[in-house]
């Protein structure tokens, strides 16, 4: 219901495709101007520069998925409505993660035009590695947003503590993406190896969001 | 509102300073300690083999190093405690140990950056340790960013506890991957310190990590104490302030 909500909101507004995609496609650019273009810089970086990318973008959603409940007193009318906080954390978990993997296709595809590089050659290992990746992601960017969210600094916040609690994500799916994109036919099982990683990050921040909501709801 | 704490913490709000005997006692232990560590380091222990002089850096830097751990477990623990019991104890026990816990992290930062120099030839390598390292420190100072911002106080406790709880389930996984992303590019790893330590050696290390748990120990307790009385403090002048209105009210009738 919740993410029922929040899509809805997001599919009339439209500011995903409007300014989230391209502002991730922005960053895709300004990568390019931080080496030679041309020497294949950007195709062995493509993994690392396309995860950035998304933990930037990700932030972006974040604060304005906050941005939403805070308008409109949204949350308190949630809660008056007797909505479970864990129920609240989930909904919003599917809306944002919803979001980002439509993000991650625009951005999968900005790599493969601009960077030449190919996400075809392991489609399963790549599918598997975004999906973990971005739960990943919006678990612990719930818990720090919700945080964050009603403070006159949330803007400067939110980055400082969500970016180095996802760095294990960065390195994790940087790494199965290296795997996946690698020129050369080498096996598969080191990237499955970091996809487990990240599933029982993942795991662990869903478990943690679906306690810590309660409490965070609380108050603001 | 001010709920009651463990007996050693019977302070009130008239008291000029943060000390005690145990607390004169304890600071005593750490500055004799220090002049030990200082003379069995510089002094009495040898050059190491293979790493010279450098080694003299370990007997600071391993027991700062412990000592970021425990700090940050305690705060850990004092975030889960107080998500539980609601106590202020709980809260300014985990922001005090917080606190010394980003310091000890600083020192390990720099003692290991010191060290790094003579022996790897560069202050900084991409070194598992290092990286996670330095990664712990900006999840906490980020954690202290959270105390500082003004708010009610339960409100300021409850963002703090899940703060603290968020950054710290995070230690494990932080070093686990930066742990198995070097590994992957380097063969083995050059930070293992693989010295052999003699008896001597090895006693100047046990007094650095024991000197240095008596300093984390000591700056804790004054830590909690200041915080303690400003919690107070805020509470007295909050009683006042009703107070006054109150009285204010009746004049007219």
């Amino acid at each position: 219901m919740v993410a029922a909500k929040d899509l809805r909101i997001e599919w009339r507004s439209r500011v995903v495709v409007n300014q989230v995609v391209p502002f991730a496609a922005v960053v895709l650019l300004l990568f390019a101007f931080a080496g030679e273009p041309d020497s294949g810089f950007l195709r062995r970086l493509a993994p690392g520069l396309f995860w950035i990318a998304v933990l930037l973008s990700a932030l972006v959603v974040l604060q304005r998925s906050f941005a939403l409940e805070m308008a409109d007193g949204g949350r308190d009318a949630l809660r008056v409505a007797g909505v479970e906080p864990a129920a609240v954390f989930v909904g919003k978990a599917i809306a944002v993660g919803a979001v980002l993997v439509v993000l991650e296709a625009a951005l999968a595809l900005g790599v493969t035009i601009l960077y030449d590089a190919s996400l075809t050659r392991a489609l399963p290992l790549v599918l598997v590695t975004c999906l973990l990746a971005t739960l990943g992601v919006v678990a612990p960017g719930l818990i720090l947003g919700a945080l964050a969210s009603g403070l006159r600094v949330r803007e400067t916040l939110l980055p400082l503590l969500f970016l180095p609690v996802v760095a294990p994500v960065m390195i994790g799916a940087t790494r199965s993406f290296e795997v996946a994109l690698a020129t050369d036919e080498g096996p598969l099982g080191e990237g499955w190896r970091w996809c487990g990683l990240l599933g029982l990050f993942a795991l662990a921040y869903t478990a943690l969001g679906v306690v810590l909501f309660e409490p965070l709801l609380e108050d603001s | 509102m001010i709920e009651s704490v463990g007996q050693s913490e019977r302070v009130t709000v008239v008291a000029e300073h943060t000390g005690s005997p145990f607390t004169r006692v304890l600071g005593g232990v750490a500055l004799a300690g220090l002049a030990l560590v200082a003379y069995l380091g510089l002094v009495a222990t040898p050059r190491e083999v293979i790493m010279g002089d450098a080694v003299r850096i370990l007997y600071v830097h391993v027991p700062v190093a412990i000592g970021m751990y425990v700090a940050f477990s305690v705060t850990a623990l004092g975030s889960v405690l107080w998500l539980w019991r609601r106590s202020v104890f709980w809260d300014v026990a985990a922001g005090a140990s917080a606190e010394v816990g980003v310091l000890y992290t600083g020192l390990t930062l720099v003692t290991g950056m010191l060290w790094g120099r003579p022996t790897w030839g560069v202050y900084w390598v991409w070194d598992a340790r290092l990286t996670s390292t330095a990664l712990l420190f900006l999840m906490f100072v980020g954690y202290l960013a959270v105390r500082g911002i003004p708010a009610e106080r339960s409100v300021r406790n409850r963002r703090a506890a899940v703060v603290g709880l968020v950054a710290f389930v995070d230690v494990p996984v932080v070093h686990y991957s930066v742990d198995w992303w070097r590994s992957l590019h380097q063969p083995a790893t050059i930070s293992k310190i693989d010295a052999e330590l003699d008896g001597l050696m090895l006693f100047t290390l046990v007094v650095g990590i024991a000197t240095f748990a008596a300093i984390y120990l000591w700056l804790v307790v004054h830590r909690f104490r200041v915080a303690w009385l400003e919690e107070q403090l805020d509470a007295h002048e909050l009683a006042e302030a009703v107070a006054e209105r109150r009285a204010e009210a009746q004049v007219p009738a």
